[in-house]
């Protein structure tokens, strides 16, 4: 296979992994505070509509991005204010939130079907990225792919290298005794569902600002789901969103080369591999460290936290 | 004749001149409504049947009330759709092979009201079906991008193994070899009419595969703004997508419907209607080119050119033999032209010299 | 100062006020957006079309009836596995595989005309369904593997498989190549109770097996089961109730009533297998039953609601060429005042003035 081939293949795997690592890192978080936020799809395409409307009215793209993230916040804040101050039950809430957000965003993006934008481009690092191999390979990303990363290095140092971090965690593993402790459960949750839509709606303008520069409705096709699913797959670690995202947005992407390739396998079956690798390899992870007890799982999650003082 | 008679029959007749008049005025505006599979927007095969239905509503003006309903799923949900259509419709143009079975469910039900499947194949007395020769189009992009290839690889970015499809695949192949025999096609299926990010994930990876020319069967402009950000050659599908692909979109297919719908509607109106089996194509006006792009040279524009005037004139088909099957079995002898049925409405089968697996 | 104080027992009241002032809520915020953004539109005329024309017409209503049935047989299964706190988002996809096995059952016998057809394509999409989402119940049990990524997951894959069978071995061979099975023949299609109309006996069983579900949750002992184990999962295990069984029952209920639900829509409405057949129902499934607060009867009723919401939510797209996606956003807000004012039953909202 041949360098530039390569390093297509590594840039288009990139391309579909990073909008999933943006929603998984931040759902990331509200789990771990012990709430399961079933809306990320109707964030991501509000983030997608949003990131697009802005860019093409202002040409600015860090307006757009900007925008992007105020506008999943917004919508986060929904089910922010519905879960933590009316106690409503999280799954059915999360669910109303996709259903509002992609009824929103197909109806408020109606005018803008005929338009185009201009992507947000690759940046190489100077210097770095005129290392021969490596620099077209890991230094010449779009910027928003480094923010990715970034910010699943900044969501593991804040959960288990800060003070706050380590409260966020306790709140998801047991609300009643942090709140007997004195913390504000309802604001750490807040917070984190908040972060959640930020980081959901970067990852949709990702899709309409970087992937492709138009605008459709439903063009998350399902991939809030799929980030969920990553959540789980990464046993709320957060470096291994980045290895499930990769993997899964990898195994997209080679299938579609695979058929160039003439690789002589049905289309349809190839397509499941991304899905069924995600569970046989959760599995098998489990299966190793079925000795240890490696509860991951942020006890309280999706459990409704009422103080009675 | 005295002068009170004279006066009535006058009268009369001024009155029955004003009725006659004022009927015609007043008749009946014929009702049609038209059924889409996706949102008109998406600046393609939806697009292009919506532009039609206008077309009607401009030509006809008030004698026409046009009803059109977006992004009806090829589901059980759709009989409702076209049901709740036909109760106040006269005419209903189903624009999606998945609405077939439930057109004809309808139609049974309202055997005044007639039905119009595209790309369909059931005929009833008030069920037509009209398709169109989308391969002629693909014949003479073929030609363009044979010429107009410098790494002699076409990308193909097809949706389903349908008939339809293959034909496209299987025409532009040909056209393609006709002027290029080194030139090699590489298809990729993404099992979806219309996903933006997957089709340009599609682009991206035939390009990086060697494309230098973009061919598509889906629905959205995506993979002309992947062809436009690489600085390579792509071709507009169902409408002119050069919004999308300035310097990209070498020409593109246009499907025009209008006069095909305007027909069909005033059909109707006139009392004329009668089912038909239509397949038309560049001869009757119902495939349309996207204007070539200006870096295109001479002579290929002229080549070009020339396909289009014999399909126009009928001189010329697509698929003439000598051609074989994929698996080297003869299909077509020399000179021959295959017949519509069953050849051309259910190929199922990729021609000589192309190198990926058929589907399945 | 506003303050929630709970109750000491759910006030009945609002068990039966809350429902409808989430409505006059929805119908009210609907009123202004309309209003505010659709200038040339009655919008009195759009909720009589959206709420109204469907009950009043005949057509629409059985309409309503068909749509309504698969998410009750769904909601009802989930409504029980969520009581228990197994969470199988991934209805849909044991919906799909019911719907193929059972249609494949049909279809190998195309040419034959009897009886036991029809019954045992049912039993093939319920067994389809089980199958499906016993998969996740063992990956649970076995390896603590989360349900919800293991359902979710295979959802896709199902709908990818359906795929794959319609291009091959299930596909009409004088279809035209299409992805699309034969038609289904008279002994594979289900009874029409309706005359004139789509509605199957499909609503009959739906209705029936809720008020076994009701019974046998009131009486019997795994009613008793899963709720504890939802509410309380140590107590559960204190007590002996086996968390692993509990599993188990909830997901091969669940998926074993959404693989009825999948033959049910193939042999019915739809009449043969398409790529058509996911319909969300899967997943709006799971809003009904939570609309339903999860009880078996409930869910009967909540199903009626959101079909409506559909029913009428097409006319008036069609009526007022406004796009599929308000009745999205209808349904998303309906669902959310529901949840918010469902609040009104637990808790009672006191003012009182802070101390200066």
């Amino acid at each position: 296979m041949n360098e530039s081939l390569f390093i297509s293949i590594i840039i288009g795997i990139s391309i579909a992994s990073v909008p999933l690592i943006f929603a998984a890192i931040g759902e990331l978080l509200v789990e771990r505070s012990g709430v399961l936020n079933l809306g990320v799809e109707g964030m991501m395409i509000v983030g997608a509509l949003l990131g697009f409307v802005v860019m093409s009215h202002t040409g600015n793209p860090y307006l757009a991005v900007l925008s992007a993230m105020l506008g999943g916040m917004a919508i986060a804040s929904i089910f922010a204010f519905l879960t933590q101050f009316l106690l409503t039950n999280q799954v059915a809430t999360g669910l109303a939130l996709t259903l509002f957000g992609l009824g929103f965003a197909a109806f408020a993006g109606r005018g803008y079907t005929e338009e185009t934008i201009q992507l947000i481009t690759a940046v190489p690092i100077p210097y770095l990225s005129d290392i021969p191999y490596l620099g077209p390979l890991l230094f010449s990303f779009n910027p928003l792919v480094y923010l990715a990363f970034f910010m699943v290095y900044l969501v593991w140092w804040f959960l288990f290298k800060t003070k706050q971090g380590l409260i966020l965690r306790a709140i998801g593993d047991n609300h009643d005794a942090a709140h007997a402790i004195g913390h504000n459960v309802v604001r750490y949750r807040v917070m984190a569902i908040l972060f959640g839509g930020a980081m959901a709606g970067i990852g949709g303008a990702f899709l309409s600002l970087v992937q492709v520069p138009i605008w459709g409705e439903g063009m998350t096709a399902g991939r809030g789901w799929i980030a969920l699913g990553l959540v789980v797959f990464a046993s709320w670690q957060p470096f291994r969103i980045i290895f499930g995202a990769i993997l899964f947005g990898g195994i997209t992407i080679l299938q579609i080369h695979a058929q160039g390739l003439n690789i002589n396998v049905s289309a349809q079956y190839l397509s499941m591999l991304p899905y069924l690798a995600t569970i046989i390899i959760l599995v098998s992870l489990r299966m190793r460290l079925k000795n240890k007890t490696n509860r991951t799982v942020p006890n309280c999650l999706g459990r409704i936290f009422h103080s009675t003082t | 004749m005295s002068n009170r008679s004279f006066s009535s029959v006058l009268k009369l007749s001024i009155l029955s001149a004003v009725l006659a008049f004022t009927s015609n005025v007043y008749a009946d505006p014929v009702k049609a409504a038209f059924v889409y599979i996706g949102p008109t927007g998406d600046h393609g095969w939806t697009f292009a049947h919506d532009q039609g239905a206008k077309y009607v509503k401009e030509q006809m003006g008030d004698d026409v009330i046009i009803t059109t309903v977006e992004s009806v799923e090829e589901n059980s949900d759709s009989e409702r759709v076209i049901t709740s259509l036909a109760r106040k419709n006269d005419i209903i143009f189903t624009t999606s092979f998945g609405y077939m079975n439930p057109t004809v469910k309808v139609a049974k039900r309202y055997p005044d009201v007639k039905f119009e499947h595209a790309t369909g194949y059931i005929l009833e007395d008030n069920i037509s079906v009209y398709s169109a020769r989308f391969y002629e189009g693909r014949h003479v992009i073929g030609k363009m991008a044979g010429r107009m290839t410098e790494s002699n690889v076409i990308g193909y970015i097809a949706s389903f193994p349908i008939p339809e499809v293959i034909r496209g695949i299987n025409s532009a192949y040909l056209a393609a070899k006709s002027v290029n025999p080194d030139v090699q096609i590489k298809i990729v299926w993404v099992y979806t009419w219309e996903d933006p990010g997957k089709e340009a994930d599609a682009a991206r990876a035939l390009i990086a595969q060697g494309a230098d020319i973009l061919m598509q069967h889906t629905a959205s402009t995506s993979p002309m703004t992947v062809a436009e950000e690489k600085g390579i050659y792509a071709f507009g599908q169902s409408s002119d997508m050069r919004e999308w692909g300035q310097n990209a979109q070498l020409s593109g297919i246009i499907n025009d419907w209008g006069p095909y719908y305007l027909e069909r509607v005033q059909a109707v109106a006139n009392g004329t209607w009668t089912s038909a089996n239509v397949f038309d194509g560049v001869q009757q006006g119902m495939v349309k080119f996207a204007p070539m792009n200006q870096n295109m040279p001479t002579d290929v524009k002229n080549e070009a050119m020339k396909a289009i005037i014999d399909l126009s004139m009928g001189a010329i088909h697509p698929f003439t033999g000598p051609i074989n099957k994929q698996d080297g079995s003869p299909w077509l002898a020399e000179g021959e032209t295959p017949p519509n049925y069953p050849d051309l409405l259910t190929m199922d089968f990729y021609v000589e010299g192309i190198d990926s697996k058929y589907p399945n | 100062m506003i303050k929630l104080v709970p109750r000491v027992e759910n006030s009945t009241l609002m068990i039966l006020l809350s429902p409808l002032l989430a409505m006059t809520l929805t119908a009210l915020s609907a009123y202004l957006i309309f209003v505010y953004i659709l200038v040339d539109i009655d919008v009195s005329s759009v909720f009589y079309t959206l709420f109204v024309e469907p009950l009043r017409d005949s057509y629409y209503f059985s309409e309503l009836l068909v749509k309504a049935a698969p998410l009750m047989i769904i909601g009802l299964g989930l409504s029980i596995g969520f009581r228990a706190g197994i969470w199988n988002i991934g209805a849909e996809g044991q919906f799909v595989i019911g719907g193929i096995a059972g249609s494949a059952v049909g279809l190998y016998f195309y040419n034959v005309e009897a009886f036991w057809i029809l019954p045992l394509m049912t039993i093939a999409g319920i067994l389809g369904g089980m199958f499906y989402a016993g998969i996740a119940a063992f990956l649970r049990v076995k390896y603590q593997v989360n349900e919800i990524l293991v359902t979710l997951m295979l959802t896709y894959v199902a709908v990818l498989f359906l795929s794959a069978m319609l291009q091959g071995p299930l596909r009409n061979p004088s279809g035209f190549n299409f992805p699309e099975s034969r038609l289904f023949h008279d002994s594979a299609l289900l009874p029409i109770i309706w005359e004139g109309t789509r509605l199957h006996i499909g609503l009959i069983v739906a209705i029936i097996l809720s008020l076994i579900a009701w019974f046998g949750i009131k009486k019997h002992m795994f009613g008793m089961q899963i709720k504890i184990s939802g509410s309380a999962p140590r107590a559960a295990k204190f007590a002996g109730f086996d968390d692993n069984k509990t599993v188990w029952y909830s997901l091969l209920i669940s998926g074993g009533l959404a693989g009825l639900a999948g033959i049910f829509e193939a042999a019915g409405p739809a009449g043969q297998l398409t790529p058509g057949l996911p319909q969300f129902y899967g997943f709006t499934a799971i809003i009904v039953a939570f609309l339903a607060r999860l009880h078996p009867v409930g869910v009967l009723f909540s199903a009626l609601l959101i079909a409506l919401s559909y029913v009428g939510g097409e006319n008036v797209q069609i009526e007022y060429n406004l796009p599929s996606s308000i009745t999205q956003i209808f349904q998303g807000m309906l669902l959310f005042y529901f949840l918010a004012c469902d609040i009104l039953i637990k808790y009672k909202v006191v003012l009182f003035k802070t101390k200066n």
